[in-house]
């Protein structure tokens, strides 16, 4: 609401004009003013000056207002030193806006319609070219820098003992997939397996398909381990943003992408530093795909290595869930596979999970949605 | 050419009688070959669409500034698209996202501002009869309109009209079943866009042919204003950059129709798996943005090329640099065509193409920041004068600076990571590219309107509209880039879905009324411009003491623009406030033997070609060889 005064100020300025306006025309006569070629040309002069304090003070005030409004330190070593590079790059920047504004609309002040005053004759030095040629191209050129070292190492291959995550993007949600607790690694998929009973098309002729589990609603992740996330899209375009890591990735069909980051920082680490008990890491997506494009909120939970690997723990693989619902599912598996694929039957997983606690339960009906 | 034929053999007088060959009202107000009329036409129509689009944003701007608010009294105008509760639906808002984009990118500042001023002003500042194909140019101009027609229906469709964001990346844009904008509305947005692609090309090859073919005695490249400058490059860049986007488009429409596999790969949608392998989404990108970043570049140059004209007038100066705004106009229309997949650092394309681009990009800043110093040199110790035309250029320089230099930021791969489609990139473009242009457009009506209409606009009235624009323009874009910084992504319907959306509610409320505001201011302006055309005092014959060509035409300028000979040019268009000469301007037309007093040494070498410029009149279509 603050913001309003500021608004109501340019009202009035906008009032203030026009009364002045109705004020030089009754005088306008008396005036010398109307010696100049159009008329409130001094009152526009002056205008220039209002509005560089004018806005001059609003930048500062605004910038200082709305600082606590802006995202956290990033919970990523690459997130921070973007971060820091914005901010420098930003400070720069504001240097030069401040600089040119000011000449820009002092000297539209400065050198206004004065009768009798004749402008001078200047119309070129290359040696001031030079100079303003020059100063840009080198500041560009160690901006270019900073950035290409950044850029090349956040973009540069994963760290092999990366925890790997692959997150697929659909209409409207994301689903993420986990190698699973056996063997750790991501089976094959293909996009003509989908059904809505396997909604990432996981391929069950790839072994290591086999104790492979979703979840549609969070992604757990080690605090301090590299995080490799393999991205797809299964309709259209979307694009895994994950703000507080600085994280940004487009999610294309046909075309798998990837982006790894460590999130140092766990979920409850952050709640602690901000005070806010409900915080959570979120992932949105940044590619415009349709209607509920606003909504493809995913949590991400950074936590510790006992906390993941528990929550991994609970999960069901993906192919119980299948079976459960459809045990002729099995016919569908090439027969060498189908005896390890019998593990993942359901009376298998009720026969040796009597310890189950009803958070895995809870974990498995969200893994079915 | 045939005029020329016909009159050949004749006199140089010959040529009244062609003039006052009456045309019906059809031939001369609608189907009009006059570049005068068609400029208008464009001006107007463009003028139409600029109401639309920024309309579309208020609705959108409320929605985003008063989630949940009760939108009910806009049904008689949006009907099923305010739902029973009052609430805008989630598609319309997507549509209008698009719309607004489209509109203002293509139909507004491409159409708009190029096809008003490049028509009106070529002619009249080389020193020609008319455009080159007179024909050509009014085909050019029914076929932006039969293209808008087509976008304007695609508004009333159920199915609403395109949705997918102004840059359609398929597979969204190319699959009905995805997206209910990606359905008839799509289709007419393409077909609207083939349309409009095939005016621009034919606008700009008369551009082009008429700036090198039809200038006037003695007007050399050295001596054109650098409007038209920046003009001619524009056209060169629309030629080479707008047959890529028909193609990128022709492509999306075999997908859609014709089962072809160029965008799409590997797609389940709606519980089917779709039969296309082999595709490529990013192809579309790297197609579409290598006409979407010259576009930039389209809808700027002219604005920069106006600014350059009025801020030398007005300033009463030589513009600083002459040379040197030629050739980073020239630097940067090349450079245009190189950095398109900035746009596409997070795409998943290769890494090393994204240090290429960011390498590239960045190099555009110094031939911006030379064009931006060269503007308030320009100024320096001059004796300005604020026509309302003279404020919105100074404006003009103050936004291409303060939104280029976040261009840096956001042309720089590593930052653009977090940055990419937040609010941080609407409010950087919108203000380089949306609202400069908007001020260029501007400042050329303020400063051509006599011209056009042979009556002035009300200064005041256009120093009050400049005033409340600049600031309104500032106080919507400004704080938006701080919604960017604190992660907000573009095109959400709201941003309640998420923890880190619910900062700013009250920052974004500002926007919405600043832009509400801002766009209020305009019709100061629209009352002014069509009050004046009937009302305003009459024109001088050269109202700002201007030194280029179409000052030298009657105030009520006819077919032809001349009456009688089309006057040589002897200088260049800046001889403001010369040292020596007791006025402060010397027209181009006027020779240096005239004006001894305040030749410098070189230029009195000029005098003795003046006799040779005179001699020649190969360029006027009325006047026998």
């Amino acid at each position: 609401m603050i913001y309003l005064v500021g608004l109501l100020l340019v009202v009035l300025l906008g009032i203030a004009i026009a009364v002045a306006a109705k004020l030089q025309k009754v005088m306008g006569s008396t005036q010398s003013e109307s010696d100049a070629p159009v008329p409130n040309n001094k009152v526009n002069a002056a205008l220039w000056m209002v509005f560089l304090v004018a806005g001059s003070v609003a930048m500062v005030w605004s910038y200082l207002a709305s600082r606590d409004a802006f995202l956290p330190e990033a919970s990523s070593p690459h997130g921070r030193e973007t971060d820091s590079q914005f901010w420098l790059d930003m400070g720069l920047l504001t240097i030069a806006f401040f600089i040119v504004n000011f000449l820009l609309f002092f000297f539209s002040w400065k050198y206004q319609y004065k009768k009798g005053y004749k402008a001078t004759f200047y119309p070129e030095n290359h040696k001031l070219e030079l100079i303003w040629t020059a100063i840009p191209a080198v500041i560009m050129a160690s901006l270019v820098f900073l950035g290409f070292r950044s850029w090349t190492k956040i973009m540069a291959d994963a760290p092999a003992d990366s925890q790997v995550v692959e997150i697929m993007g659909k209409q409207f949600g994301w689903i993420v997939r986990y190698g699973g607790v056996q063997d750790n690694k991501l089976g094959a998929y293909n996009y003509k397996l989908i059904t809505s009973d396997n909604e990432m098309g996981v391929d069950y002729s790839d072994e290591a398909s086999m104790d492979d589990f979703i979840n549609p609603s969070e992604m757990h992740v080690e605090v301090g381990k590299p995080v490799l996330l393999k991205i797809r899209a299964r309709d259209v375009l979307h694009s895994v943003y994950i703000p507080h890591m600085r994280v940004k990735m487009d999610a294309v069909p046909g075309m798998p992408t990837k982006f790894w980051f460590i999130p140092d920082k766990s979920t409850e680490q952050m709640r602690a530093e901000l005070n806010n008990p409900n915080f959570d890491y979120e992932v949105a997506c940044t590619e415009v795909c349709g209607r509920g494009h606003f909504a493809m909120r995913l949590r991400l939970i950074v936590e510790d290595k006992a906390s993941a690997d528990a929550w991994k723990q609970q999960q069901k693989p993906l192919l119980s869930t299948i079976l459960e619902a459809n045990p002729k599912f099995i016919s569908k598996i090439p027969e060498k596979l189908r005896a390890k694929a019998m593990n993942y039957a359901p009376y298998v997983e009720e026969a040796d999970s009597t310890t189950a606690s009803t958070g895995s339960a809870a974990a498995a009906s969200a893994s079915m949605r | 050419m045939s005029v020329v034929e016909a009159n050949l053999g004749h006199d140089v007088h010959s040529h009244d009688e062609h003039e006052h060959h009456e045309l019906n009202f059809w031939r001369q107000y609608i189907f009009s070959e006059d570049h005068k009329v068609i400029a208008k036409q464009y001006m107007i129509t463009g003028i139409f669409w600029a109401i639309i689009g920024a309309a579309m944003s208020v609705i959108f701007r409320l929605q985003l500034g008063f989630p949940g608010a009760d939108l009910s009294w806009l049904k008689p105008f949006l009907g099923d698209w305010i739902t029973e509760t009052g609430a805008l639906d989630p598609n319309f808002y997507l549509a209008l996202v698009t719309m607004h984009g489209t509109i203002m990118v293509f139909f507004v500042l491409t159409a708009g501002l190029s096809g008003t001023f490049s028509n009106f002003l070529i002619p009249l500042q080389v020193g020609a009869r008319d455009m080159a194909s007179g024909f050509l140019n009014m085909l050019s101009f029914w076929l932006f309109f039969v293209s808008g027609l087509l976008m304007f229906i695609s508004i009333f469709l159920e199915t609403g009209p395109a949705a997918g964001g102004w840059v359609i990346y398929p597979p969204l844009s190319a699959l009905p079943q995805a997206h209910m904008g990606s359905e008839m509305g799509m289709t007419l947005w393409l077909s609207s866009m083939a349309i409009f692609i095939m005016s621009s090309l034919l606008g700009s090859l008369n551009y082009v042919t008429t700036v090198i073919n039809l200038r006037t005695r003695g007007m050399t490249f050295t001596r054109l204003p650098l409007t038209i400058w920046a003009f001619l490059i524009t056209a060169v860049l629309g030629i080479i950059s707008f047959p890529v986007l028909l193609s990128a488009a022709l492509l999306l429409i075999f997908d859609r129709h014709f089962g072809t596999s160029f965008y799409l790969s590997e797609i389940y949608i709606n519980g089917e798996a779709l039969p296309n392998v082999g595709g490529s989404p990013i192809l579309f990108q790297h197609l579409f943005w290598f006409l979407g970043h010259p576009e930039v570049y389209i809808v700027l140059l002219p604005a920069l090329g106006i600014t350059s004209e009025v801020i030398a007038t007005n300033a009463r100066k030589p513009i600083f640099g002459y040379r040197a705004m030629i050739a980073s106009i020239m630097a940067i229309a090349f450079l245009a065509f190189i950095v398109w997949a900035h746009h596409m650092f997070v795409t998943g394309m290769n890494p090393f193409l994204g240090s290429i681009f960011m390498f590239l990009t960045l190099i555009i800043a110094v031939p911006s920041a030379v064009k931006a110093f060269n503007y308030i040199t320009t100024l320096w110790r001059g004796n300005i004068v604020f026509t309302p035309g003279m404020l919105f250029s100074i404006g003009l320089v103050s936004l291409f600076v303060s939104g280029g230099l976040t261009g840096i930021i956001l042309g720089n791969s590593a930052l653009d990571i977090q940055l990419h489609d937040t609010y941080f990139v609407v409010a950087h473009f919108h203000i380089v590219m949306g609202a400069a242009s908007a001020f260029g457009f501007f400042a050329g009506i303020y400063h051509w309107y006599p011209k056009m209409f042979g009556r002035m606009l009300n200064s005041t009235l256009g120093q009050i509209h400049f005033w409340l624009t600049f600031a309104g323009v500032y106080l919507v874009f400004m704080p938006m880039h701080y919604i960017g910084i604190a992660g907000f992504p573009r095109r959400y319907y709201q941003f309640t879905s998420f923890d880190f959306g619910k900062s700013f509610t009250d920052l974004n409320m500002f926007v919405s009324i600043a832009a509400i505001f801002t766009f209020f201011a305009q019709f100061i302006f629209l009352w002014n411009f069509f009050y004046s055309m009937f009302k305003g005092k009459v024109a001088p014959q050269n109202p700002w003491n201007s030194n280029t060509l179409e000052w030298t035409t009657p105030v009520n300028v006819g077919h032809g623009n001349w009456v009688g000979e089309i006057p040589a040019v002897y200088r260049w268009p800046y001889d403001y406030s010369k040292p020596g000469s007791d006025v402060d301007f010397i027209p181009q037309n006027i020779p240096h033997s005239q004006t001894l007093e305040s030749n410098f040494p070189h230029e009195n070498e000029y005098i003795a070609q003046e006799k040779e410029i005179e001699a020649q009149n190969y360029n006027d279509q009325f006047a026998s060889h």
